[in-house]
This record gives structure tokens, sequence and C-alpha cells, in this order.
């Protein structure tokens, strides 16, 4: 089929879809008229009941907290399905030695500026993740968003570095280990909770003091798990495609 | 009309989708398509007036935006991106395979 066909076919249909947008947005509250009453009762109750100051997070991790495992089990999925993907073929070899200075196939030299300032950021990137992973219930962020940070320190090594470095900074087995065991902990969390007769998932911890550290009960211990997870599937994720394209020959 | 913004993104990510000649680029359309579902998630949560849903440093009863539908966003960004990621490892392996990305190329259809 032509590109010409394809696009006439494409836009009738596309033009009733956007026809049909337009005409449902009309049934909408209009914007800045939120109806609730879901999110206001969120809001009400997620200091006095939860002592979290988040309310995002608490909806992720408490409230649908069955819902967030779901999701974590797509993340797992999907981390797992990419690695599938990308193993070694029956075809394909893995270069001997797994150094992105190999002469058949030499890397982009990186400038000294870039090196340093990659190098100067780790430790800064490793913190920030941290802080960010343990004040989820408190301020924005959280295990998702934390995750992705711990991600990138690695990732910064890779850019400032040798390809070398990045597999020794974060290798293969304890990516594993940490993404199931992340996946795991969640699960394991919702158990613990069965154990002291309440329902999975439920929020039996002690809860503490609102806006401290150390409170909201479940929220920041399932942070953690969670972020351990999303650090450890991204990086499995980078991990696979920079063999692909450093070690893996066809 | 705020929400028209997401139907905008959400057509315009089709056009690409169905108009893309690359594996590659086909996957960044899903991601503005995918993009007009966070547009009018928090639009719908969105009150006038209204701050971001964390009581840090300012009081329980202060007017805040829906957080139930941020939580949505949350998690329909990172499903998005793990999708992404599982998209380009099918790109990358149908390149291995046929030396093609152009999904109009016939030779990729050959299996």
């Amino acid at each position: 089929m032509s590109t010409r066909t394809r696009l006439l076919l494409f836009v009738l249909p596309a033009l009733g879809v956007a026809a049909l947008l337009v005409w449902s947005f009309t049934g909408l509250p209009s914007f800045g008229h939120y109806p609730g009453p879901y999110g206001n009762v969120v809001n009400a109750q997620v200091v006095p009941v939860r002592h979290a100051t988040n309310a995002v997070a608490s909806v992720n991790f408490d409230f649908r907290g069955v819902d967030t495992i779901g999701e974590e089990f797509i993340l797992f999925a999907a981390v797992m399905g990419t690695s599938a993907l990308l193993r070694v073929q029956r075809r394909e070899r893995q270069e001997g030695s797994s150094d992105d200075r190999d002469e058949s196939h030499p890397a982009a030299e990186t400038a000294g500026a870039v090196q340093v300032i990659c190098m100067a950021l780790v430790a800064p990137i490793v913190l920030l993740g941290i802080y960010i992973v343990v004040h989820g219930h408190l301020t924005p962020g959280g295990g998702f968003q934390g995750g992705v940070i711990l991600a990138t320190a690695p990732l910064m090594v890779y850019l400032g570095g040798r390809y070398i470095v990045f597999r020794q900074v974060s290798p293969k087995g304890l990516l594993d280990f940490g993404e199931g065991a992340g996946a795991g902990g969640f699960v394991a969390i919702g158990f613990i909770a069965m154990l002291a007769g309440a329902a999975f998932l439920e929020n039996v911890f002690p809860l503490g003091k609102a806006s401290e550290v150390f409170s909201a009960g479940t929220i920041p211990v399932i942070n953690l798990s969670v972020g351990l997870e999303v650090a450890g599937g991204l990086l499995l994720v980078m991990w696979e495609f920079l063999e692909q394209a450093l070690v893996v020959r066809g | 009309m705020p929400f028209v913004l997401a139907g905008w993104l959400f057509v315009v990510g089709l056009y690409g989708i169905v108009s893309s000649r690359n594996f590659i680029h086909m996957v960044m359309c899903m991601g503005v398509l995918q993009s007009s579902t966070y547009v009018l998630l928090l639009e719908v949560g969105y009150k006038a007036g209204g701050t971001a849903p964390i009581f840090f440093d300012t009081q329980p009863s202060a007017k805040a935006v829906d957080p139930v539908v941020q939580a949505l966003t949350l998690t329909d960004v990172v499903v998005g991106v793990t999708v992404a990621a599982l998209l380009m490892a099918l790109a990358v392996q149908t390149h291995k395979r046929t030396g093609s990305v152009d999904p109009t190329d016939t030779r990729i259809m050959a299996g």
C-alpha cells in the first residue's frame, strides 16, 4: 500500500475520532471545577489518618497499593521481555573483551571536561536518588522517581569513563537481584500485613508523627522496595542495550 | 477548552504512527500519543487555585488538586517508559534480521 493511500485511509477515521473526542470533552466538568469526591476525600484524610504529607504517594502505595503492585509487575515483565529479546542469538558472538576501546569498534573520544563533570556528578546523583526515595511520603518523589535518578549514576560512569567500568559498578547479577528483590519486597510487605491479621497491603506499621522521615507506616518501606526495583530494572534495560551496541557482533 | 490539547496530542501521535517510516520514530510517536493521557488526567483533576497535593508545608485543609489522577499519571509514565524499551528491543532485533527499520518495508514481514 502506498503512503498516500495509507494516509487517505487514516484521515477519515482520524477526523471521526477527533470529532468524538471534542464531543466527549464538552461533557466533562469545565476546567478548574473538579467535581470530586475522591481527590477531596484523600486530601482531607491523608495527614490525619495516614500521617503522610504526600497525598500522591499515599494513593500509590497505600490507598490503591494493589494497583501499584500490578503496575510494578508490568515494569518487571517489560524489563524481562527486553532482556529476553536482546539475549545473544544463535548466530551472534560476544567479543572477548567488553572494552569499548576495541580496535575494530572504537568508541568516540570523550572530552576531558565531560569526564570530569560526569565523575563529579556520580556521588551527588546517588545522594539525591536516596533522598528522593527516602522522603517519598513527605515531599514530591518516591520509589519510582528516586529509582530512575539512582539508575543514572552508573550511566554517568559510562558516559565519563569506560564501558568496562560501567559493567563493574553495575554487575548484572546484582541488578537481577535488585529488581527481583524490589518486586518481591512489595508483595512481601502485603503479606506481612496479612500475618498481622489485617488485609493484604493494609498499612499496619507504626504511623509515627506526620512530616518526619520515620512516619506513614508501610509507605516509606514500599518506596524503598520500589526504588530498588526501578533502579535495577532500568539499569538492566540500559545494560542490555549497551551490550547490543558494544559487545554483541552478528 | 484546555481539554482539546489532549485530543490534539492523541490524534497527532496517531498520525505520526500511521505515517512513520522508522520504528524508532514510531515509538517516539507512541510517546506523544501517550502524553495525551497525562495531560487529560491532570486537567481533569485540576482545581482553580489549587496547590500540589503535598501537605508538608501547607495545612491539611489547604485547597489542593486531585492526587488520585496524579498517581494514575505516575503509573502511566512508568508503563510508557518500559513499553518503549520493549518496543526498542524489537526494533533492534528487526534491524538485525532484516537490515531495515522501515515499517512499510515488506522484508520485515517475511518472518
